[in-house]
Parts: structure tokens; C-alpha cells; sequence
């Protein structure tokens, strides 16, 4: 009897130790986002804060949503006294560093919402890392007067 | 005669104290004085509501301007938030402020669609529109350029536009300018400035 517990506590422990292995941590973390609604079913924008806590830099190179048609990534700027936007191809996140999808900076621009959406949703993004990884977020929906505070 | 000398000296230096005072006065706004600089709040256009809108109809009224475009997801919904704190932060002052949002981008921002976007940031918001030969005048006038780019695939464009807040007083007169990154606090700041001189 005592052998075969033996047995079975070995069998457990490596069963444990291979799952593990098998599964590393993810570097990336998202956090603090949301997404501004806009009314008219007008494009509305995704905002949150990306940590690499990796030893290599990544690049967040796409985005998509299951609620809207079309997710892009989007940087505004400001230059000599004008606003622009421009979309980019990716944005870089240093090791051990982050960036912040914010209002007045990068951005993702939302369109084509799938269905009606309003302030008090959810709304589901998948981010797109160029070292193949992938993180789903569930972002609240605020008001367009929202500070984001 | 050293009596004589010592007033002839007490002259010059008072002189040079009272110059040097005056230099020591701070600036009291925290935007930009433009007083005089830029042309009175004329236009006539259309309104949110459909309906004709002139700038006489805001007199006696402070008035914050800024260019936009409803397709615009971040800018210039940060700046219309920043507005609507501002009209928060005056409490009942508000009243007394209007604040105009005029479309670089009349062919999408019809009034019903300007309707739905202005009052979600703010009761006080009325948004202009019009033809593209009147909205043209209207950014030349206040020297705000803008630029139509290039449609994409999906149809869908950007409107690149001046990122200033205009600050006219009651009689329509243009005083100071601000702009997207200027804070509420500054701008309420100088609005609470602004009606306590009038």
C-alpha cells in the first residue's frame, strides 16, 4: 500500500513539474482599460496600459474584437498647432518596461460595431505580440465624457 | 550744494524703482493673451438642430471654440471632455459659457449626427456645421488649418485640424487661446478671470 502511494505522489509531481514546464508564464500584462462609446455608432476608442515584464522587447503588432468589425492601432499627435492621427503598424514595449494606450496618444480605433453597444458593456480585444502571444482582454465600456479615472 | 546732489541722485533711482516694479507684475493669464489679435466671433452657419446659427446669437455669452470632427475617437473627445470640466469647475458660472464645436468635416457631421455627439460630453456644447465653402472661411478666418486625407479602403478618412481653444469674451471679442493639453484648471482659471474684469 505505502509503495503505491509512493508511486502515485512520483507520478504527480512530475505530472506537475512537466505541466509547468510545458506552460511558461506570460511576460505581457494588461491592465486599467476601456473603452470610450461614442454615439451614431461613430468609431470609438480602446484605451489600457501594457507591462513586458520579459528580458526582451516585444511589439504589439495587431488587434481584434469579437464585438466590431475592424480594430486598428492609432496614435494622435499634436504638431505645430495642429491634431492629427495616423494609424500605426506596431507599437514597441521595451524589457521590463510598458506603454499606455491613452487619450492623446496611441489608441485603438474601434468601427463597425457588430452589434448595438453602449456605456455599462463589455467589450472583448485581442491583442497581437510579434513573439506570437496573444492577450484577451474584457474592457468596460464608459461614457464619452468619461475622464477615464 | 551736497543737498542739491542728493536729490539730483534720489531722482533717477526712484525712476528705476518704479520701471522695475512695474517689469515684476506677472501676466495673470495662464493661456495666451491674443487680445486684439485675432477678428471678433462672426459667422453663420448651422446648428445641431438644423438650424441657422449666427455668432450674434452668443453674445453676451463667454464663448470656448474649438475645430473637430465627430469620426475622431480620442482628440477631440479628450478636448470636449476637458470642456465639460471646465463648464464642472465654473459651478454656476457655467451659465454664462457656451461652447461652440465647428465640423472640419461637414459631409459626415450632418446635425442629427453632431446632435448625438455634442450632448454627450455636454449640455452646453452647440455644434456647427455647413457648407464646405463656410466651414473653410470659418477655420480661415481664426487661422486653423485643416486637411481632408485620403480616403482608405473601407472608405472611412482622417481630418487632420487645429488643435487651438478659442476664448471669446461677451461682446465677442477674442481674448485668449489655449489648446487639447492645456488643463481644465487653466482654462477655468482664466474664464473665472475673464468675468470678474468685465
Amino acid at each position: 500500500m505505502v509503495r503505491l502511494v509512493l508511486k502515485l505522489a512520483a507520478v504527480a509531481t512530475f505530472a506537475i513539474c512537466a505541466a509547468a514546464a510545458a506552460a511558461p508564464v506570460s511576460s505581457l500584462k494588461a491592465e486599467q482599460g476601456w473603452v470610450r462609446w461614442l454615439p451614431a455608432n461613430l468609431p470609438a476608442a480602446g484605451y489600457v496600459a501594457i507591462r513586458n515584464n520579459g528580458d526582451k522587447p516585444v511589439k504589439l503588432a495587431g488587434a481584434e474584437s469579437a464585438d466590431y468589425g475592424m480594430a486598428m492601432l492609432h496614435r494622435s499627435m499634436q504638431k505645430n498647432g495642429s491634431d492629427s492621427m495616423e494609424m500605426v503598424d506596431a507599437i514597441a514595449i521595451p524589457a521590463h518596461g510598458g506603454v499606455a494606450l491613452a487619450p492623446g496618444g496611441y489608441h485603438l480605433m474601434l468601427m463597425d460595431a457588430k452589434h448595438p453597444i453602449k456605456p455599462g458593456d463589455t467589450v472583448r480585444i485581442s491583442l497581437h505580440f510579434d513573439d506570437g502571444e496573444t492577450l484577451q482582454l474584457a474592457l468596460p465600456v464608459r461614457p464619452a465624457n468619461s475622464s477615464g479615472d | 550744494m551736497a543737498l542739491f546732489r542728493i536729490r539730483l541722485f534720489l531722482l533717477p533711482a526712484l525712476c528705476f524703482a518704479l520701471l522695475a516694479a512695474c517689469q515684476h507684475a506677472p501676466p495673470p493669464w495662464q493661456l495666451n493673451d491674443v487680445r486684439g489679435h485675432l477678428p471678433d466671433l462672426q459667422f453663420d452657419l448651422t446648428s445641431d438642430a438644423g438650424t441657422p446659427a449666427a455668432a450674434t446669437d452668443f453674445r453676451g455669452k463667454y464663448v470656448l471654440m474649438y475645430f473637430g470632427y465627430t469620426h475622431c475617437p480620442d482628440v477631440c473627445p479628450l478636448t470636449l471632455v476637458h470642456l465639460h470640466l471646465v463648464m464642472q469647475k465654473l459651478g454656476k458660472d457655467a451659465d454664462k459659457v457656451r461652447i461652440l464645436f465647428v465640423s472640419v468635416d461637414p459631409a459626415r457631421d450632418t446635425p442629427p449626427v453632431l446632435h448625438q455627439y455634442v450632448t454627450a460630453f455636454d449640455p452646453r456644447i452647440v455644434g456647427l456645421t455647413g457648407t464646405p465653402a463656410q466651414i473653410a472661411a470659418m477655420a480661415k478666418r481664426y487661422r486653423s488649418a485643416f486637411n481632408i486625407d485620403a480616403k482608405q479602403v473601407n472608405g472611412d478618412y482622417t481630418v487632420s485640424h487645429g488643435s487651438i481653444i478659442y476664448v471669446f469674451d461677451r461682446r465677442g471679442r477674442a481674448r485668449l487661446i489655449g489648446n487639447s493639453t492645456d488643463t481644465p484648471d487653466a482654462i477655468a482659471h482664466d474664464l473665472e478671470l475673464l468675468m470678474r474684469q468685465d
